[in-house]
């Protein structure tokens, strides 16, 4: 086993940097989930650590040394494809054994390893299949024996389950958990799926543009978001984003008008003024009657699903060309609808709006240029 | 029908609609084999020649003429018909050899590697394709002259792949290009050098599209003509359709044993296509990516 460190990495297609200077440390043992938009250049990034892609600056170490220039085959790496990549002409128990046949492992322990891989994943009926007569989730299956034969000391996943539907994803994905879990080897594990990436990391690292964003476990990721890229991306549905001044200790601006305690201000921004705020779907409540709601929400669609409902609507007395103006980088559009996720019997509402109160202690500030202010934000609860 | 929210697509026509299809593609069937039946005809006709009518079938049918092509020899007693069916066998299978080898080498070079001179390579061998053959053929003659390679098989089989060779690149690089380089990318992490790479996973893979690019390498060499004819002066180097024309002389005309060599030369070919024919429907690849 081996820890993977990325110091300075970079990679240019001609003038176009794909991945600008990426510093990133898999611990021994550790699940690293590296997650991030289509084209944002997750996968440039795992295959150079599998070294399929030369690295254009920066120094690259597997364990304590340093492979920018060792070949693939000696990394002791294995890595999953999103296609799979089984070799079609052979079996399922060659396409497994490949690896080990070409690097001379004796044939008796071949087929023990075989023998192990193939059981702990279920593959025992098929090993004398080709991968045309498999089902997809099959050959995700063997796609995964054929790393785990090798017993590598990182193993490097591209998407691997993207191409499974909806339900065998969740169990593959338990299973790649579970495998993760008996085997203890280090993973590097890119998706663009933000569930994969909360359920599975140790630590997640969200990258955009080339650029990574934040590295952390997922709590962190999620409840003290590095910057409004991170927050938008990650939580479903998204939070939203609010561009408000300070008037003393309160706060107005897109259609929000909230009175906080003087300690409370002061943590959750500093002495900034003007700030964004966001605010996650699940941390709005219903204003009790007769109390001064800190917004009011126009109702446009309510979505019951039984355990909760969704709201969606836009406040009263909202300019959301504000925020749109203060060129946040943020997954979503800055000017999209606001989601609330209340309780199923919120109250019945019926009427055209919703007087609402916010949660102080899950609030999210950032500043004018995205970056978070506050340090106050409690432990969350995922959703 | 126009504009009914019923389509047709998915009952079987009935009726007169049924048969139509068959009353055009007899007529066609019948042109396009009329010639075929016509030289089959000529070649059952035995020795005496054929009677002038249009009807495909002989009135007194005989083996005669292709007892009479086969077991055909020289002066000294040599059998000649096998000296040339063995000279058309070697100089086509040699020259497919040649050609499949050192064209799946290239190909998979054109196809996956970036090197000076690649683009104008593919340049190169797609320019040799578009002229017809006929122009190189005086230089040629006066290369195989100077080299003193006229009347031998080793003469044909160099001039042949300087056709075969570009040919084969080409097919094949098209071929190479459709595999899934993640393959290749898997294999490179399990260890395989690009040899092993080629060997064990492109060879494999590429098996139909090698199989069918070799019977077209093959059948051009076995039914070319103007070149062998040009180089080859003496009847024991004859390839078959060399022997064939000479069988339709300036004086002496013998239609029959022209009709009964073509169609034993005709006979090779069917059974290597019938060989290969699985191979052409391909789909090798299948299961390896996705699904
Ligand atoms: N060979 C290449 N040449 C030029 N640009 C490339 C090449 N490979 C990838 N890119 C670009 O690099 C960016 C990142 O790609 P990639 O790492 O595949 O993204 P991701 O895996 O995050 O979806 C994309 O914008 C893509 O267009
Ligand atoms: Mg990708």
């Amino acid at each position: 086993m081996a820890r993977v460190l990325c110091k300075g990495i970079e990679k240019s297609y001609g003038d176009v940097r794909v991945v600008r200077s990426l510093d990133l440390e898999v611990a021994d043992g550790e699940f690293l989930v590296l997650v991030g938009a289509s084209g944002c250049g997750k996968s440039t990034t795992l295959r150079m650590v599998a070294g399929l892609e030369a690295i254009t600056a920066g120094q690259l170490l597997i364990g304590d040394r340093v492979v920018n220039d060792v070949a693939p085959r000696d990394r002791d790496i294995a890595m999953v494809f999103q296609s799979y990549a089984l070799y079609p002409h052979m079996t399922v128990r060659d396409n497994m054994a490949f690896g080990l046949t070409l690097r001379g492992v004796a044939k008796a322990e071949i087929e023990q390893r075989v023998g192990v891989a193939s059981t702990m994943l279920g593959l025992n009926d098929l090993l004398d299949r080709k991968p045309a007569a498999l089902s997809g989730g099959q050959r995700q299956r063997v796609a995964m024996g054929r790393a785990v034969v090798r017993q590598p000391s990182v193993f490097l996943f591209d998407e691997p389950l993207s191409n499974l539907d909806a339900k065998l994803r969740v169990q593959m994905r338990l299973e790649i958990a579970k495998l993760h879990k008996k085997l203890g080897t280090t993973i590097l594990y890119v998706t663009h799926d933000q569930v994969e990436a909360m359920t599975l990391a140790d630590r997640i690292a969200v990258m955009h543009e080339g650029v990574l964003q934040q590295c952390a476990p997922p709590q962190v990721i999620y409840s003290r978001p590095a910057n409004t890229y991170v927050a938008t991306f990650i939580g479903s549905p998204a939070m939203n984003l609010f561009a408000v001044q300070r008037q003393g200790t309160r706060l107005v601006g897109s259609g929000l008008a909230m009175d906080l305690d003087p300690g409370e201000i002061e943590l959750l921004c500093g002495d900034e003024t003007e700030l964004t705020v966001g605010i996650r779907p699940q941390d709005w409540r219903p204003a009790p009657s007769g109390s001064t709601p800190d917004a009011t929400l126009q109702v446009d669609v309510q979505e019951p699903l039984g355990s909760e409902t969704f709201v969606f609507g836009e406040l009263l007395g909202a300019n959301r060309d504000l925020l749109a103006g203060r060129d946040l980088i943020t997954q979503q559009r800055a000017d999209s609808l606001v989601i609330l996720r209340l309780e199923a019997g919120f109250g019945g509402h019926q009427g055209p709006a919703i007087g609402l109160h916010i949660d102080r202690q899950r609030l999210h500030a950032f500043d004018a240029k995205g970056v978070r202010l506050n340090k106050n934000t409690s432990e969350p609860t995922l959703g | 029908m126009a504009g009914s929210g019923h389509g047709s697509s998915g009952v079987a026509p009935t009726g007169w609609q049924a048969m139509l299809p068959h009353f055009l593609l007899i007529p066609v069937s019948v042109i396009t084999l009329y010639p075929v039946l016509y030289v089959i005809k000529l070649a059952l006709s035995g020795t005496s020649g054929a009677t002038a009518s249009a009807w495909p079938w002989p009135d007194h049918p005989s083996l005669d003429a292709f007892a009479k092509v086969a077991l055909r020899t020289d002066a000294h007693g040599t059998w000649l018909f096998g000296r040339q069916l063995l000279n058309s066998l070697i100089v086509s299978g040699a020259t497919t050899v040649l050609g499949i080898v050192l064209a799946c080498t290239a190909a998979y070079a054109f196809a996956r590697f970036e090197f000076p001179g690649r683009r104008a390579g593919l340049l190169g061998f797609l320019a040799t394709q578009m002229f017809p053959g006929i122009l190189t053929l005086i230089p040629l003659y006066v290369l195989i002259q100077k080299l003193g390679l006229l009347d031998s098989m080793l003469g044909l089989i160099l001039v042949y792949s300087t056709t075969a060779i570009p040919f084969c690149t080409w097919t094949l690089k098209g071929y190479f290009d459709t595999l899934p380089k993640e393959i290749e990318e898997s294999a490179i992490i399990d260890g395989a050098t690009r040899l092993q790479i080629f060997v064990r996973i492109i060879l494999p893979l590429s098996a139909p599209a090698i199989a069918v690019t070799a019977l077209f390498s093959f059948m051009a060499a076995w039914n070319e003509f103007v070149l062998a004819y040009t180089f080859l002066s003496q009847e024991a180097a004859y390839t078959l359709p060399v022997q064939i024309r000479n069988y339709v002389g300036d004086k002496d005309v013998q239609w029959s044993l022209f009709a009964a060599s073509s169609l034993i030369a005709a006979v090779p070919v069917m059974a290597l296509f019938y060989a290969v024919e699985k191979h052409l429907v391909g789909g090798l690849t299948a299961g390896g990516v996705k699904g």
